[in-house]
């Protein structure tokens, strides 16, 4: 039976705009310009590069999202995964993400897989838990953080550089990897790819098929509580000035005013 | 109040100051228990550490998976810990492993849970934790609405201060479930010899405007000078001037120190989510029109080759 690898991506606003809450203290996920998250690509990526290594491996992209998600989807299609899964239901709607983890769980185990690839973080939220719960959910082993990734047979082999030591790391399929952005480059889709992606199947599942409560997720449904958002201050304009031979004094004037000197 | 639980996070054997600062925290929420995983003959001394900063028990573990597996046995041992302690609350340290850690450590004990916090207060129902979202350009305060409050929080998010308890330690034996991948080797990082990047007051960071791997000459004489860590924006690591373990951003180490200087560093979006929150932020950069100078406490428009090695002439003399 071919290698089924499944990759979980997101789709977040761009972070390059105009980033921010809707009136019930959820992201603004529709007033505003969103797209596949780009260490998602990652994601794709390293699943693309470990299914052409394999030979006979099927790419499915997976995510929870609304309507627009499916820009995220094509995206990943058109690089070159094979089919795609959209969990997409009004009740999901401000979900945290022990919820999100409920639903992607339950999503994987319809879709069958041997091979869970995440990105490091999304791009919006930037927990980085997410799939670390994955695995917890799905009783599996977790080979995060990677920054280098190979199969060789059915065991996972991946470099994570940690905070205070670089570890190398194995586990057997089936696992949830997750790669980071030092993991290579990821391919930009060809005029082919998208192209194709047009014609590749996107398999639509509600809370229903999943065998969800509505109650369990949403804003309802959540385990945190959002009690207050502000903007932060704009920082008061500082001071800037042109150096004119003086410039690193200048500089050391004012880090003595500031007692760090 | 209840037992706020801290996971306290060391290495070669010395407890890290963002161990500290969540036993400053907890002790505003209640009454502070340090755990201690996987310390060998340390965990003695890092227990009498934790208890001059406020822990009145210590719970140790120990055992050779801590370091053969990741995270699960972490995970075991926190989640066993916290229900037989009936934990009001679990804090841990925003790290990569810390917040993968205190995940699924939540989701065992059926609560919600919160990362990335850079503050942390008493609330009417419960703590209450502060995040700095979308590079910083929002504060949002939030809590853990169901089961135990499981919390991260960023290194600096406070000042740590002691306050003498009995750090009686307490040995724990932990039943390790399995399920996790294997660590079948560990090469730990060489130390620069400069403070770490996330837990340092001072942190100088060069970009690509530095130029070339030998011009981060000037940025570390500048760090050396002021005491501080060194960081790099991704362009000047993806270019191999200096090493990733230093990149400071989204996708590198988030830092809040008290000053921040940026050399060279144009201050993108992705830059600024791992900066925003430092204290006094200082920029120079010779393009005026730098986005950095929207940031910033103080800016210098000029060549960074000429006004670090000014400035590190004059932080020595001025140091004497
Ligand atoms: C600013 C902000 C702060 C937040 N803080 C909290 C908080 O403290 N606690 C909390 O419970 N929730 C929080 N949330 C909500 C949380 O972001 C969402 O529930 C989200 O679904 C999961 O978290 P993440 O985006 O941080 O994922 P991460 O854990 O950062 O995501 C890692 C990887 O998981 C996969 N993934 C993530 N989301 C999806 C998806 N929807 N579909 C498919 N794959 C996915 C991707 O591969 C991604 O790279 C926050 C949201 C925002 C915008
Ligand atoms: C998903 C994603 C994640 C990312 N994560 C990160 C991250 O974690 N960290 C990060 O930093 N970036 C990250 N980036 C990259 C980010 O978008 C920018 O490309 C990067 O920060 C630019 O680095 P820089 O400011 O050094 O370079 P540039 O933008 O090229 O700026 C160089 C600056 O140096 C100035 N300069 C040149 N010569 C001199 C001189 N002699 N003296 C003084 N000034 C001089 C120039 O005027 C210019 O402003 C990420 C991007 C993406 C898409």
């Amino acid at each position: 039976m071919s290698l089924r690898i499944v990759v979980c991506v997101k789709y977040v606003p761009d972070a390059t705009g105009d980033r921010r809450f809707a009136d019930d203290t959820t992201t603004d996920r529709e007033g505003v310009d969103g797209l596949l998250s780009e260490l998602d690509e990652y994601g794709v990526e390293q699943a693309l590069r470990i299914a052409e290594a394999h030979g006979d491996a099927e790419v499915t992209v997976l995510t929870v999202g609304p309507d627009d998600a499916k820009d995220a989807l094509r995206k990943a299609l058109s690089m070159g995964a094979d089919k795609a899964v959209h969990v997409n239901d009004e009740d999901i709607h401000g979900t945290d993400v022990i919820g999100t983890s409920a639903i992607i769980a339950k999503a994987l185990e319809k879709t069958g897989f041997d091979l869970v690839v995440c990105g490091m973080a999304s791009t919006d939220g930037t927990m980085g838990v997410l799939p670390a719960l994955l695995a917890e959910r799905l009783g599996l082993p977790q080979v995060t953080l990677l920054s280098e990734v190979s199969l060789e047979g059915t065991t996972v082999k991946g470099r994570r550089d940690g905070d205070a030591a670089t570890e190398q790391l194995e586990a057997e399929l089936p696992a949830v990897i997750s790669v980071t952005d030092q993991s290579g480059e990821a391919r930009y889709p060809s005029f082919k790819g998208i192209m194709a992606a047009k014609k590749k199947k996107v398999d639509e599942y509600d809370l229903d098929d999943l065998g969800i409560e509505a109650d369990e997720v949403g804003l309802g449904g959540s385990w945190t509580a959002v009690e207050a958002i502000a903007a932060r201050p704009a920082r008061t304009a500082g001071t800037i000035v042109k150096d004119e031979g003086e410039g690193g004094k200048q500089l050391a004037a004012y880090l003595a005013e500031q007692k760090f000197i | 109040m209840g037992e706020i639980l801290v996971l306290v996070d060391h290495a070669d054997g010395v407890v890290r100051k963002p161990a500290l600062e969540l036993l400053t925290l907890a002790r505003r929420i209640g009454e502070p228990s340090a755990v201690v995983l996987g310390a060998g003959s340390a965990a003695a001394d890092i227990a009498a550490k934790a208890g001059e900063f406020g822990a009145a028990k210590v719970y140790v573990a120990d055992g050779a998976e801590f370091a053969d597996q990741l995270v699960v046995p972490k995970v075991d041992a926190l989640t066993q810990i916290a229900k037989t302690a009936g934990a009001a609350a679990v804090l841990v340290t925003s790290s990569g492993e810390g917040k993968e850690v205190a995940a699924r450590v939540a989701l065992r004990l059926g609560s919600g849970i919160i990362t990335d916090a850079v503050d942390l207060e008493a609330g009417d129902s419960g703590p209450v934790a502060t995040q700095s979202v979308f590079a910083a350009s929002f504060q949002v305060k939030s809590k853990v609405s169901h089961g135990t409050s499981v919390i991260t929080l960023k290194p600096n998010s406070t000042s740590p201060e002691a306050a003498p308890a009995a750090g009686a330690v307490e040995n724990v034996t932990v039943e390790f479930t399995g399920k996790a991948a294997k660590v079948v080797a560990r090469t730990p990082r060489v130390s620069s010899g400069r403070p770490e990047l996330t837990e340092a007051a001072i942190v100088v960071s060069g970009g690509r405007g530095v130029g070339a791997a030998e011009g981060f000459g000037v940025v570390e004489e500048l760090a050396d000078s002021l005491g501080a860590a060194v960081g790099a924006s991704r362009a000047a690591v993806d270019a191999g001037w200096y090493p990733h373990s230093n990149q400071v951003g989204q996708t590198g180490k988030q830092v809040s120190p008290q000053l921040y200087i940026a050399a060279g560093i144009s201050g993108a979006i992705q830059h600024r989510a791992g900066m925003q929150t430092s204290k006094t932020i200082i920029a120079i950069n010779k393009d005026e029109e730098a986005p950095i100078f929207e940031l910033v406490d103080y800016g210098v428009v000029g060549d960074l080759f000429t006004v670090l090695p000014q400035l590190t002439a004059e932080v020595k003399a001025r140091k004497g």
